[in-house]
């Protein structure tokens, strides 16, 4: 691994894998929707020590975007061999359960987008026979809970959409890993109670640039014990799990 | 259409975590805020300062200030622990600038392996840059290098009233020398600009020397405020009227290694029960550490983290001393009052309670950097109490009353209980600070030392 392209740099696990990856001597291009934002993050990770820190604007969440940063990735970073998708968004279930155009924006950012961009990165990797797709999809894809189905749903099919291109592209050497997070303390979930269950996005991100390094797990649960905690959960009978209200 | 899905991504994420029971340091007081908001962009601050009621805002970094100075009870805090992105750092000229949340630590990763250091640190690296400078923090080397404030070349503050103001110690300086020891209240700190300090290596070459009385220690101290950058004593507050100790002094080494030390040893695991630091433990540990440290001078290459940072070896050593927490009282008194020490050592000596570590300096000549910087010439004394109610409190104002006779004063990071009076007499220059208070913002600490003279 030593050219990385980042899809939503801003994101609070985004921030803490740049920062170990550039110790590593990682080239890295940070894409992210705000303007203001990506040069602050560009700025910190030189100070760090980063080898060379390439940007571009781009809101993900617009499929038009796209074409677009496939092109850079090859211009600013050219023979990168890692893409990690990091954006996401969680909005209010309460409000996504009742506006359709609410739950079509989650699904939208979090699977439609997502697949979208990752089938532009799976040809470029399948053509040049190397490379690695990893994605942060999250433990709340393995079922879903009434707190949070919508964006449950969304990421769960990017696990799946994950499975079946790891499977596409195994004939072509190319490694997708499927990052699965347990709630973690970052912006992004700053609306919800915070008990010991989150996790420092600091760990999150070791777990996650180990997986880089090694391509393996392909299915990599952060922090470890949530892959017994799911394990577990998996196993909940429907007639008692729709029951549970959490 | 009530509200569109893109202004549900901003409210979501400038919902405030829920209130909860946040704690300092010394983890007495014990408060309830109504709500923490956490920032994660410094161009979020100007939201939470418009948003605020006044008076109702406190920015808060790591929370290692030791008693009520970082928290602001029924009221909400600005947790700025995640504005840690540098912006630039000059390698030729050593300066350094960065977000406010940026901790010491961090700073010391950056720095060290370019051939620079902290101008002054103090005992732990676990503080973030705005903290250091709102207590404008002192160290080991306050004889030579003042404090922490005396190295800032810049910061900008954003204020509720007068939105992002940029100051230095030419532009707005009046602010800038009220931002220094402000203890947060000037204004959120987003970003500071700081001058390091030159070394060639990390290490330290540091000697050990036993004292057994105060005139040996000023002796001591006398004798290497010239030739060491850094001189700093633990005291034995369990040796009665002539005390021992151990004086420690050192430089940085010459012999190039930039090495940085990041690793933290064992973490307290939870709450210890608050008997098992007692007066029997504390006196045991006390004769240990004589003991293992006294068998005459020795000099040493001390990893940088060893000299400066040894507690900070220890995750949570904070949770040692039980439930109730502890208190520490840090003073400083005029060296030319004469027999100070020995009168608070007798005083806590009599009352029964000991502290477990003790620590005694000698602070140099500087002018103070901001209006409210504890830093003055004499003598600082550093004592952790467990907190056993009411004795503890009662022993404390015993302690005041010698303090204030000799013109002395108490440290506000450490402090959670020294009276509105008290407070009056020794930082003299408050009310002209209070003028460069933001509208908005408001601490525990500030309420309890100046509400009641302002009614006065």
């Amino acid at each position: 691994m030593k050219k990385v392209v980042i899809l939503g740099a801003t994101s609070g696990i985004a921030q803490q894998v740049q920062r170990l990856l550039i110790k590593e001597g990682v080239e890295l291009l940070l894409v992210a929707r705000s303007a203001e934002r990506l040069p602050a993050l560009a700025a910190d990770l030189e100070t760090r020590g980063a080898v060379m820190v390439a940007t571009f604007v781009a809101d993900l969440a617009d499929v038009s975007t796209h074409a677009g940063v496939l092109a850079q990735a090859q211009e600013q970073l050219p023979g990168f061999d890692t893409v990690l998708l990091a954006y996401g968004t969680m909005l209010d279930q309460e409000k996504c359960k009742h506006f359709v155009p609410w739950a079509l924006r989650e699904l939208d950012t979090n699977f439609v987008s997502a697949a979208a961009l990752l089938m532009l990165f799976a040809d470029h990797f399948e053509t040049q026979k190397s490379g690695c797709i990893a994605a942060i999809t999250s433990v709340a894809g393995e079922r879903g809970r009434r707190s949070n189905y919508v964006y449950g749903s969304a990421k769960g099919a990017l696990s799946l959409f994950l499975q079946g291109l790891r499977s596409r592209l195994l004939a072509a050497g190319v490694s997708v890993i499927t990052i699965k997070p347990g709630p973690v303390d970052t912006a992004m979930t700053d609306g919800m109670t915070k008990g010991a269950m989150f996790a420092d996005p600091k760990e999150v991100a070791k777990d996650i640039c180990r997986a880089l390094e090694k391509r393996s797990p392909e299915i990599l649960y952060t922090p470890w014990k949530w892959k017994y905690v799911m394990a577990i959960v998996r196993t909940i009978p429907e007639p008692l799990f729709k029951r549970l209200n959490f | 259409m009530a509200t569109s899905p893109e202004t549900i991504v901003e409210q979501r994420s400038a919902a405030p975590q829920r209130a909860d029971s946040s704690l300092s340091w010394g983890r007495y007081p014990r408060v309830q805020h109504r709500a923490i908001h956490k920032a994660t962009w410094t161009d979020e601050l100007p939201r939470f300062l418009s948003g605020a009621d006044t008076g109702s805002l406190l920015p808060h970094g790591l929370g290692r200030s030791y008693g009520d100075s970082c928290l602001n009870d029924g009221r909400d805090l600005v947790d700025c622990s995640r504005l840690t992105r540098f912006q630039s750092f000059d390698a030729e000229r050593g300066v350094l600038r960065c977000e406010s949340g940026v901790s010491l630590a961090e700073v010391l990763e950056v720095a060290i392996p370019k051939g620079w250091f902290l101008p002054v640190t103090p005992g732990t690296r676990f503080v973030t840059v705005g903290g250091a400078i709102a207590n404008d923090v002192h160290g080991k080397n306050h004889h030579r290098a003042g404090t922490f404030g005396h190295h800032v070349r810049k910061m900008a503050i954003y204020r509720s009233d007068y939105g992002l103001v940029m100051c230095s110690p030419e532009e707005n300086s009046d602010l800038f020398r009220a931002t220094i020891g402000g203890l947060g209240l000037t204004g959120i700190i987003a970003w500071a600009e700081i001058q390091l300090r030159r070394i060639w290596s990390s290490r330290i070459d540091a000697e050990t020397i036993p004292y057994r009385s105060l005139a040996e220690f000023q002796r001591l101290s006398s004798e290497s405020d010239e030739a060491f950058e850094y001189t700093v004593a633990w005291i034995d507050c369990f040796s009665g009227a002539s005390p021992r100790g151990i004086f420690f002094r050192g430089n940085h080494d010459k012999k190039p290694n930039l090495e940085v030390r990041n690793k933290v040893g064992p973490t307290v695991p939870f709450v210890l029960p608050g008997w098992m630091l007692n007066r029997y433990t504390m006196k045991a540990f006390n004769n240990v550490y004589y003991g293992l440290k006294s068998t005459g001078r020795k000099a040493a290459l001390a990893p940088y983290d060893s000299f400066f940072y040894p507690l900070d070896g220890i995750g949570r050593w904070n949770l040692i001393y039980g439930k109730q927490g502890f208190l520490q009282y840090q003073c400083v008194v005029p060296e030319t009052a004469s027999g100070v020490i020995e009168e608070l050592l007798r005083l806590i000596a009599d009352s029964g309670m000991g502290s477990f570590l003790g620590v005694l300096k000698r602070f140099g000549a500087a002018p103070p950097a901001g209006l409210l910087s504890f830093p003055r010439q004499g003598l600082t004394l550093a004592l952790d109490f467990a907190m056993r109610g009411e004795a503890t409190l009662r022993l404390m104002e015993a302690l005041d009353r010698v303090v204030l006779s000799c013109g002395g004063a108490l440290y506000p990071a450490k402090d959670a209980r020294m009276s509105a009076p008290m407070f009056d007499v020794s930082f003299p220059e408050w009310r002209t600070f209070a003028t460069y208070i933001d509208p908005k913002l408001s601490s525990s600490f500030w309420r309890r030392v100046t509400e009641k003279n302002e009614k006065s």
